[in-house]
């Protein structure tokens, strides 16, 4: 039998998981239990806080992207995690103001969500790598959404406003213990006002350690492409796609 | 039909039923958020005092009233008449009275189960206090089976989950070992996918196969992946023991989650079809919460612990092996906090046992609810007393993928040593065998484990 032992910082640039180790002592231990507290309580902070918008514009505009941003009805950010149904609505003078813009082909919308600190580290460096991509595809997108306060059906509402087919919702996910710092990403075909889950696409994790930035607006851009070309998202848009690589070569080449 | 009742010179009126079971309810900020909920404390028991007296066959009528759904469909279509009987007489109040007497047998309310619907058993709880919603679900005995033994009288068995957030092969293995050096996973080896493609799906299939295989666990994998996934899986042969969906308690509800009923059928006889458990064996896995039915605004008037336990018919249709409440997971907007958690993985799984389901509860909260740990112990210890039939474990109670607290493998032992609930035989006599827990155990360590398991090619 192998012996082949694997260092615990080899580990742990495996998985981050808080593994135990086989401890011969079968309780946490105090260094372990405090330990875990104070995370807790980092965590519950990142929830707590608002977007770093100042720092975000000039991001943004470093990058040469034109930027808008919108408040849900939820206002408040203690409204907003009581609320989420007001996270979901776009105030009517935000819809008016976006529907100035000629339409494009792809809405981007960058949200808090529930964590400022993922979009604060991961947000603009995401959305860079996305309109590369759309860049490339020649898809338009129009100005990038700064959305505060906001749920992941808030993108639909900006999408429509916006009169986007497509719609990319990058927003904070609910901070782990581990990683307060996720982006999750959300793309939906045409969004309507009321689009069940189902009908989205969901890339999740998106940071340094998880799923990584380049890796996140490649996918992203494919799966842009492939519900374009399908007129679906979702389940439904997985289905298709799952039918079409259970197919011989011969004839995925024949649907293509 | 309406209803009312008069407290103190004031009548409190109700336009429906559903109207009536939502005042009822315990205070929930999702019953809150959906307009639903009692003005106030008297109000809800004026609703309390109204529900005792409604007559169990009041429920027998569509409670829901929402045409053309099909959980609706099939509450009627399961609900056995002559299971019934004993209690066809009761009130909702009197029923309460009859659950609780000492007289009133585990094996009668087994022999109930197809008797009852969703809405009189999330009815009756509404008049429960914690110990009765304890001491009712404790009388009664739920077994599944596949290659372990789940739900006996006196054990408590433990899903080991060890999530990736990239599903990383390797990841996911030391995680899993970890649990198993901490005898965790006698219920399952389940994973929650961070991705949702069928290739991935296969190759994490493939992971745990391994693992249960070459270390010849008496335990059962799952990939937690949309039901849809686990069928394409299926279909090119992959080594799925179990099948996992999400589901809700309308149709409006389940299309949210990207299911129905046909796909539900479609996936029961495939799994069926593999021949990898011995006959007779038990072969879904569901879960279910609180609130999702509201998230997917498909509540239709209904409160939110109401609508929950109509999931219930649509799980019981299918004999799981598992079915857990994820309680804490949905979030403040819908459970606010510890004690609201507490209640409901309570309701949950009395409800679920009731109706005949072997019941875990995944005892979690998220980072933006009003909960901590303590309050995680406190419901580990109750449902312990009420007999739950397993619950999650994660490695230091941190889901690094999901990003949610639940229980850690220390957990699982607490409860072990403390209350004396032992896992599944087949794994209690496993763990023995491998001195698991003692200096002299034969599985390999976290260190040693790439090396010595022989993970498929990524």
């Amino acid at each position: 039998m192998s012996t082949d032992i694997t260092s615990r910082a080899a580990i742990r640039e495996i998985t981050q998981a808080r593994l135990t180790f086989g401890e011969h002592n079968r309780v946490a231990s105090t260094k372990r239990t405090l330990g875990f507290a104070l995370d807790h309580a980092k965590a519950r902070e990142a929830v707590l806080s608002d977007l770093d918008l100042p720092r975000l514009h000039t991001a943004l505009e470093t990058a040469g992207l034109p930027h808008q941003t919108v408040t849900s009805t939820a206002i408040t950010r203690d409204t907003f995690v009581r609320r989420p149904d007001l996270g979901r609505q776009l105030p009517k003078e935000a819809h008016s103001q976006l529907a100035e813009h000629s339409p494009p082909d792809v809405a981007i919308v960058l949200g808090d969500g529930l964590s400022a600190l993922a979009v604060a580290l991961n947000g603009v460096a995401f959305i860079e790598a996305l309109t590369k991509q759309l860049d490339t595809a020649g898809l338009t997108y129009g100005p990038i959404v700064i959305a505060q306060q906001a749920r992941v059906a808030l993108g639909d509402k900006i999408a429509l406003a916006l009169k986007a087919p497509s719609v990319v919702m990058a927003l904070g996910e609910r901070p782990g213990l581990s990683a307060a710092d996720g982006l999750g990403i959300y793309i939906t075909q045409n969004p309507q006002l009321d689009t069940p889950d189902s009908a989205r696409n969901c890339l999740s994790n998106v940071r340094q350690d998880g799923l990584p930035i380049p890796e996140a607006a490649r996918q992203t851009g494919d799966i842009v492409h492939a519900m374009r070309r399908y007129g679906q998202s979702g389940v439904m848009l997985n289905q298709h796609r799952a039918e079409i690589a259970s197919l011989p070569n011969d004839a995925t080449h024949q649907l293509e | 039909m309406s209803y009312h009742a008069d407290i103190a010179g004031q009548r409190f009126r109700w336009p429906s039923l559903k109207a009536v079971l939502a005042h009822a309810t315990p205070e929930r900020s999702g019953d809150l958020l959906a307009g639903l909920a009692a003005s106030g404390q008297v109000e809800r028991l004026a609703a309390q005092h109204c529900l005792a007296d409604v007559p169990l066959k009041a429920f027998l009528d569509d409670v829901m009233q929402i045409d053309g759904d099909d959980v609706t469909r099939l509450i009627m279509d399961q609900h056995d008449l002559k299971a019934f009987a004993p209690v066809a007489s009761l009130t909702v109040g009197a029923f309460r009275d009859w659950l609780l007497d000492p007289q009133v047998t585990g094996a009668q309310l087994k022999a109930l189960a197809w008797g009852l619907t969703p809405e009189m058993v999330a009815a009756v709880s509404k008049l429960m206090r914690v110990q009765d919603l304890i001491a009712v679900a404790a009388k009664i005995e739920v077994v599944t089976r596949f290659r372990s033994t789940i739900g006996l009288t006196g054990r408590m068995s433990t899903r080991n989950q060890p999530n990736h957030p990239s599903d990383d092969s390797r990841g996911i293995a030391l995680s899993a070992i970890d649990g198993l050096l901490m005898g965790t996973g006698d219920a399952v080896i389940g994973v929650n996918p961070a991705t949702d493609t069928v290739a991935d799906y296969i190759r994490i299939c493939e992971v745990l196969d391994v693992i249960t295989t070459q270390l010849e666990i008496p335990t059962q994998h799952c990939l937690l992946g949309h039901v849809s996934t686990a069928l394409a899986a299926m279909n090119q042969q992959a080594p799925v023991d179990l099948v996992f969906q999400s589901v809700a308690g309308s149709t409006k509800a389940n299309d949210g989650f990207g299911v129905s009923l046909s796909m539900l059928n479609e996936a029961y006889d495939a799994v069926q079809g593999l021949g990898r458990a011995p006959a007779g064996s038990n072969l879904m896995y569901f879960e279910t919460g609180q609130g999702a039915a509201l998230s997917a605004d498909a509540h239709h008037g209904m409160d939110q612990q109401t609508i929950e336990t109509r999931a219930y018919a649509v799980a019981r249709q299918y004999r799981p092996l598992l079915v857990n409440t994820v309680v804490g997971f949905i979030g403040p907007e819908y459970l606010a906090d510890g004690k609201q958690i507490i209640r409901a993985g309570l309701e949950d799984h009395f409800c679920g046992k009731l109706l005949g389901l072997p019941m875990g509860v995944d005892v979690c909260y998220t980072n933006h609810s009003y909960a901590d740990q303590e309050d995680m112990d406190v419901l580990l210890t109750v449902l312990s007393a009420a007999g739950v039939n397993f619950v999650i474990t994660v490695p230091g109670s941190d889901d690094i993928m999901l990003n949610y607290q639940s229980l850690s493998f220390q957990d699982s032992i607490y409860i072990r040593d403390t209350l004396r609930r032992p896992p599944a035989p087949e794994f209690e006599a496993w763990i023995q065998a491998h001195g698991i827990g003692t200096p002299e155990a034969t599985l390999p360590s976290v260190q040693s484990a790439l090396a010595q398991l022989k993970l498929p090619a990524t």
